[in-house]
Formats: structure tokens, C-alpha cells, sequence
């Protein structure tokens, strides 16, 4: 801004008006983002989010690190005869269960957001219609690696040394992570459906909680009753805590990836759309 | 109102109704407004301000009637739409968790600029609009007319060929209510159109070239806003006396000169309905001979608030249906 030295305030004025006027001369519209820089732009927003209040990260670090210490020294001895011994069979486990309770919070999330003006200029803009769900989605994909991250590093110094090193939990993460990305799916349509962020997280724990508890995170199916058994066994969680194992150990069953990849592929065929329809009409 | 030369207008409603559960927030709404003006939407909360502006902007579907924002159906064609229009809602509608820059980028961004020609034009508005200082802060911590500048900025990252805007200016001090104003008048010195959602009456009055009044969900009356004044009758003589014991005396003296005297709240102010200035000059000396000093008095067409008395029966500040109540109504349906 260029204040020529006189009277300044009037000087000032006049610059102010100038920029005003500037600023306002007609922009030409560009042509419109595309459906890909949409979502990158809402992803973006979430990791700025995150920069500016780091502590949102707690749940995702904190909370994996208390399953891991509590589990493995709490339960390890009674259910496995030892910690180390709890420790190789469940941390595939956790990394499951850590990463799959954040999805809920996608849920949450969104309804905050919602609550908010800001979702009405975006739901007035010309752009692709899921992109704000899919960024933000994107963005939580950052925070579910994190999660998952520190669990695998903290089960490493607790003496966890997967089989087939680091390019076995660096698999076992990305497949638990694209499942997350199908799941949360859910919650995000949970999200728009429920009155308050409050009861969306109920919800979504009461719903999430059950399911990974009757899988094979924790213990051994063969120990269950047949009928639980044969649940536990048919759960997709229980596919996906094998499918990781697996990854992390170098067996992986190339039937149990399949099948995690298609379950998080239909819930993202379902709830994707339902969701954008939810969040257009809304 | 069927027009049958619609190719002057902005916008073209006509009978838009929308109901959320059992209250109908929007009773069969008519507009016409033209390409390049200011058309004020008057009335009181809960009126059905805010829910027609959303269904203008594609936010909501009418449950009956159509609208055409340039020619384009709101409703079969609300992607077309959506190029044309921005809005500004009556929650600001900016990310309180982001800075003002942040905010301005992600817009750009999403209208399809290229990050370096996002940032120069985040740049660019936050100078025009006196935000360059507070552009690295999170926008919870502006004031509300910061807030308000920011988020008027954001529905100009690309100018838009029609602007909503929902009480630009409710909340604000009187110097953050001016810049704004300054802003509209600037905005339609480019061209823009502006539907500008107010329960300001001075406010429709400063900007708008044309106002319906909006009341229950219907269009009440609609016109320039010096038309609206003269369809509630004649002018007004407002006086304020010095001694406020001399009103009884005063009330006498203009009850022999004109037609009725009312007392104001003011207990040293009258008003009084005239016809012609002639009158009010001889009815004011009057006073003077009978000794009662007068410390102003102002000759000048009714305010836009006994307007709207007039049109409805009830003051403009009464609540009919809350509009918070319809907006969460909304968001439960």
C-alpha cells in the first residue's frame, strides 16, 4: 500500500478505499475445482485444525498407549501364561481396536461441524458433492496412522518384534487404515443422523465397543462357546485382527485381506453416498 | 406475482412455502429482484427471513413453489446455481477454528484457484477489509464486526453474481454496522445483486432499492422504501419540548392546530400527524406564542418502524415464531 505523505488519516482512508475498491473489481470465476483438489482442500482444513489445537491428538495417543500398558500387563499373565507371550498375540490386536475407536470420533466431528455456519457456505459452494466428507475423512486417515504408529513403536520397545519387520506393520497399519477409512463411514452418517456430538459418541461406542470385544482381539476363539465362537469367527473385526497378524508375521491369508478390503468397500459404497445425500439435504 | 418480462431479474420466487413439522416457516413467497440492485427482505425474527434466503441459495428444498436465481430453477438446477451465488449466513459463516487467511485460502481453493493465486487473493481481501494485522489469528478470537468483515470478504473470493446476505449487521457497534454498509454500497457499484435478509428498518431504508416486508411467512407489502412510508399515510411532526412540565400545555395548544397528538415515551416529546409542512411551521408557532419552549422539532415521513405497526398491527420487535426454534427445528427433520 502506497500512503503518499500527507494528511495521513486521510491518506489512509483513501488507500483503504482504493484496496476495497481494488479487491471488490470483478474476480473472473476460475474454472471449478476439480472432485480430486476438493477433497485435498477439506483435508487440508482438518490438518489445520490439528495444528492449531494439538491436543485433539491426545485421544489418539494417549488412549492406544493406556490399551497397550493395560492389556498386556493386566491380562497378559492370566490369559496367555505371560506378558511377552500376551504381547506378540494381542498388539496386532490393539492396533485394530486403537484405530478402529477413532473412527467414532469422525462421527463426532462432523456432527460438531455441522452446529456451525461454516458447513453452509460449503453446502452453497459449486463443488463436487462429497468432497467435504471425503477431506475430512482424508485428514482422519493422518490421525488413524498416528494412532496406529504409536502403538506398533511403544510394542516395540515393550520387546513386540513382528516377523516380518517393518514392512510387515507398515502393511498390517495400511490395511487396518483402509478399513477405518470404509468404517467410518458409518459414524459420519451417525453423525448426521443424531441430535448432539454427544450422542453420536454414545452411539458409535456402543455399537464399536461390542463388536471388538466379541472378536478374536483379545482371546482365542477356540475358548469360547460354539455359538459365540462361530460369531466371533464370522465377525469382520476378527478378519482384520488375523489379516494384521498375519501381515505382521509374514503369513498373511491372502483370503482374509480380500475380504477386509471388500466389507470396507461396501460400507463406503453404502454409507458414502447415504452420508452425502444426509449432508446435502440436512 | 406471475412477471412476464423476467429478463431484468436476479431473482424471480413465487409462491415458495416451506414447512418444518407442523410450523410453516414460509407461506407462499413472492419476489422479483432486479439484476444490479439492493432488495431488502424486512422483518421480524421468525419471519421467514433466513428460511427463504436458504432455499434461494439451494440450501433447503420449498416444499412448494419455484425460484429462478438468473434464469436458473433453485431446485432441478442447483449446481448452476451455486456458481452464481454467496452467501452470507446469519451464524457467521467462517471457521472459527481457522485464521481469517486460512479461511480465505480454503475458499479460493475450493472455487478452483491455484494455491499461489488463492493466497494472493486471501491477501488481497484481507487488506481491502482491514484485516491484514489480525490475518495469522484464529477467527474466535475477532471481534464481531472483524468476524463479519471476514466473512463478507469470503463470499467475494470470487465475486459472485448474486449475494445473500443474512442480517449483515445484527450485533455490531454502530462504526462496525457503518463499514459494512460502506461495503454493500461498494459491492453494487460492481454490479452485484444483493438480497439482504434485516430486521433493521434504517437498515433496508440506507441500502435497499426496493423492501418487501415479510411477516408470518408471507410478503405483506412490498415497494421503494419511500413508497412503503407514503402508503401508511401522512407525515409526522415530532417535537421536543425543554421543560417537560409544559407538555399538557403543549399537547392543548396542537390538538387546536392538527389532527391527532400523541405522547412519546420521551416525557418532554410530542408527535403529531400532518399533512404539509405549512402546518407543522404554524403549529410549532403556535407554541411559541403560547410561551412553551421548544427544544427541537423535525417534520419527516414515518419511520420504517410505524410502517411495519401499520402493515401488521404489532410492532416490529414482537417475536411471532422463534427463528431459532425453526432453525433447530430444521436440523431435528
Amino acid at each position: 500500500m502506497s500512503t503518499p505523505p500527507t494528511t495521513a488519516g486521510r491518506a489512509t482512508q483513501s488507500a483503504e478505499a482504493e484496496a476495497l475498491r481494488k479487491a471488490l473489481s470483478s474476480t473472473p470465476r476460475p474454472p471449478r475445482a476439480n472432485a480430486v483438489s476438493a477433497a485435498l482442500a477439506f483435508g487440508w482444513r482438518g490438518m489445520l485444525k490439528v495444528k492449531h489445537v494439538p491436543e485433539q491428538l491426545l485421544d489418539v495417543t494417549i488412549t492406544p498407549v493406556m490399551f497397550v500398558l493395560m492389556f498386556t500387563y493386566l491380562f497378559g499373565g492370566a490369559i496367555a501364561g505371560s506378558t511377552g507371550a500376551y504381547l506378540d498375540y494381542i498388539l496386532p490386536g490393539i492396533l485394530v481396536m486403537s484405530v478402529l475407536f477413532t473412527t467414532v470420533y469422525s462421527g463426532v466431528a462432523l456432527n460438531t461441524d455441522l452446529t456451525k455456519g461454516v458447513v453452509d457456505r460449503f453446502r452453497s459452494l459449486p463443488i463436487w458433492r462429497p468432497a467435504p466428507l471425503v477431506g475430512a475423512l482424508l485428514g482422519d486417515s493422518v490421525r488413524y496412522v498416528l494412532a496406529g504408529t504409536v502403538i506398533i513403536v511403544l510394542g516395540v520397545i515393550l520387546g513386540f518384534r513382528p516377523g516380518a519387520g517393518v514392512g510387515g506393520a507398515v502393511a498390517a497399519l495400511a490395511l487396518v487404515v483402509v478399513f477405518a477409512f470404509g468404517l467410518s463411514w458409518v459414524f459420519t452418517t451417525m453423525g448426521l443422523l443424531l441430535r448432539s456430538p454427544n450422542a453420536v459418541m454414545n452411539a458409535g461406542f456402543m455399537s464399536i465397543f461390542p463388536l471388538t470385544f466379541l472378536s478374536n482381539v483379545f482371546v482365542d476363539p477356540d475358548t469360547l462357546p460354539a455359538g459365540l465362537e462361530a460369531f466371533v469367527n464370522v465377525n469382520p473385526i476378527s478378519i482384520l485382527a488375523d489379516a494384521s497378524r498375519g501381515l505382521m508375521e509374514g503369513s498373511a491369508d491372502a483370503t482374509d485381506i480380500l475380504v477386509v478390503l471388500g466389507v470396507a468397500a461396501a460400507l463406503t459404497a453404502v454409507f458414502a453416498p447415504l452420508t452425502t445425500r444426509l449432508y446435502r439435504s440436512r | 406475482m406471475a412477471t412476464n418480462s423476467s429478463a431484468g431479474l436476479a431473482i424471480e420466487a413465487s409462491g415458495l412455502v416451506k414447512d418444518f413439522g407442523t410450523t410453516r416457516a414460509v407461506d407462499g413467497v413472492d419476489l422479483a429482484v432486479r439484476r444490479g440492485s439492493v432488495y431488502g427482505v424486512l422483518g421480524p425474527n421468525g419471519a421467514g427471513k433466513t428460511t427463504t434466503i436458504r432455499m434461494l441459495a439451494t440450501l433447503l428444498r420449498p416444499d412448494a413453489g419455484e425460484a429462478r436465481v438468473l434464469g436458473r430453477d433453485i431446485v432441478s438446477e442447483a449446481d448452476a446455481v451455486r456458481e452464481l451465488v454467496s452467501l452470507t449466513g446469519q451464524l457467521a459463516s467462517v471457521d472459527e477454528d481457522l485464521t481469517g487467511r486460512e479461511n480465505l485460502i480454503l475458499l479460493g481453493l475450493l472455487l478452483g484457484l491455484k494455491r499461489t493465486a488463492a493466497k494472493v487473493r486471501a491477501a488481497e481481501l484481507l487488506e481491502a477489509f482491514g484485516l491484514t494485522e489480525a490475518a495469522g489469528r484464529l477467527v474466535k478470537n475477532y471481534s464481531g464486526g472483524m468476524r463479519r468483515r471476514l466473512d463478507i470478504a469470503a463470499s467475494i473470493v470470487v465475486t459472485p453474481q448474486v449475494m445473500f446476505l443474512d442480517e449483515p449487521t445484527t450485533g455490531l457497534d454502530p462504526r462496525s454496522r457503518n463499514q459494512v454498509w460502506d461495503i454493500v454500497r461498494a459491492l453494487t457499484g460492481e454490479g452485484t445483486t444483493i438480497l439482504l435478509c434485516t430486521q433493521y428498518l434504517d437498515e433496508a431504508d440506507q441500502l435497499a432499492d426496493g423492501i418487501a416486508v415479510i411477516d408470518q411467512g408471507k410478503v405483506i407489502a412490498e415497494g421503494t422504501p419511500a413508497q412503503l412510508k407514503a402508503s401508511v399515510g401522512s407525515g409526522a411532526l415530532r417535537i421536543r419540548l425543554l421543560d417537560p412540565e409544559q407538555r399538557p400545555q403543549a399537547e392543548r395548544v396542537l390538538a387546536g392546530e392538527l389532527d391527532s397528538v400523541h405522547l412519546e415515551p420521551d416525557p418532554a416529546a410530542l408527535s403529531s400527524g400532518c399533512a404539509s409542512t405549512e402546518r407543522a411551521v404554524e403549529a410549532v408557532g403556535a407554541l411559541n406564542r403560547a410561551g412553551i419552549a421548544v427544544a427541537d422539532f423535525s417534520v419527516g415521513q414515518p419511520s420504517l418502524d410505524e410502517v411495519f405497526l401499520a402493515l401488521t398491527g404489532h410492532p416490529a420487535e414482537e417475536e411471532t415464531i422463534s427463528e431459532q426454534a425453526a432453525i433447530e427445528e430444521e436440523q431435528a427433520a
